[in-house]
């Protein structure tokens, strides 16, 4: 089984970039694979917890719980996310936060790097 | 003891999005992965500005006069002070009119020895292929 390191820098809402990354995440753990998730830029917008579910715009509390549950490794940036107001008292329970040098040490022994960029 | 080598390839203009400046943070990041490593063990950076990317290596950014904010130029510097292997696309430069003169080549302000590297797109595609992932902003 492999390592799987996936950055993403899209906003949760607005794209649905970050939601191919969870699906991707899923799909990937689902074969027995480790799967770190690095969130940076508006990215991390997925790690604010009591994020409100409507149709119209993503929502990934709880998929991103159930996955974390499983093994799956959130971590968020931390200048990124404190630089839009998301403190450490609005993070999602098992999410955590570095800064941008944890993604560059989860892409060495990973067996592939996919980095999705912003908008 | 190992290296993973990972290739930033900056594609967009600065200011309009966030990406040129998070893809340099993250390569100027690799001068503190040592933490999460074991001893010997590294992960290096190079940056390449091909295409619109090349738009982020104009000297002369008044970000901080108007933005109140480091500018991108600032950021290619401070690359340049850790030593980083900055390459510019010289097709994509030549595309818009650019040469070496317009943009960012060296920092001696910041106490920097290494310098932007002006290269033909082979030469990119050349570190490219060198690389163990590659990172696309």
């Amino acid at each position: 089984m492999g390592k799987l390191t996936i950055g993403c820098f899209a906003s949760l809402v607005g794209s649905t970039n970050l939601d191919f990354a969870v699906k991707l995440s899923a799909a990937a753990m689902e074969k027995g694979h480790k799967v770190d998730l690095w969130v940076s830029g508006n990215g991390t917008m997925i790690s604010l917890k009591d994020q409100r579910a409507f149709k119209d715009y993503s929502s990934l509390e709880k998929p991103l719980k159930e996955l974390m549950a499983k093994g799956l490794n959130v971590t968020a940036c931390e200048a990124c996310a404190e630089s839009r107001g998301y403190h450490a008292d609005h993070t999602l329970e098992g999410v955590k936060r570095f800064s941008m040098d944890w993604y560059l040490g989860s892409t060495f022994d990973a067996d592939r790097v996919l980095h999705i960029g912003g908008e | 003891m190992a290296t993973t080598k990972l290739g930033f390839v900056v594609q967009r203009p600065g200011y309009k999005s966030e990406n040129p400046k998070l893809a340099l943070t993250h390569a100027i990041a690799s001068q503190s992965v040592e933490i999460y490593l074991q001893d010997g063990d590294l992960v290096t950076a190079d940056i390449a500005f091909i295409g619109d990317g090349v738009l982020n290596c104009i000297k002369g950014q008044k970000a901080v006069e108007n933005y109140d904010l480091n500018s991108t130029e600032s950021h290619i510097k401070m690359a340049l002070l850790l030593d980083l292997n900055v390459l510019v696309c010289k097709e994509d430069l030549d595309r818009y009119g650019l040469s070496e003169s317009d943009i960012v080549i060296d920092a001696p302000e910041f106490g920097a020895d290494m310098e932007v590297k002006v290269v033909p797109y082979s030469e990119i595609t050349q570190m490219m292929e060198e690389m163990n992932h590659l990172l696309f902003f």
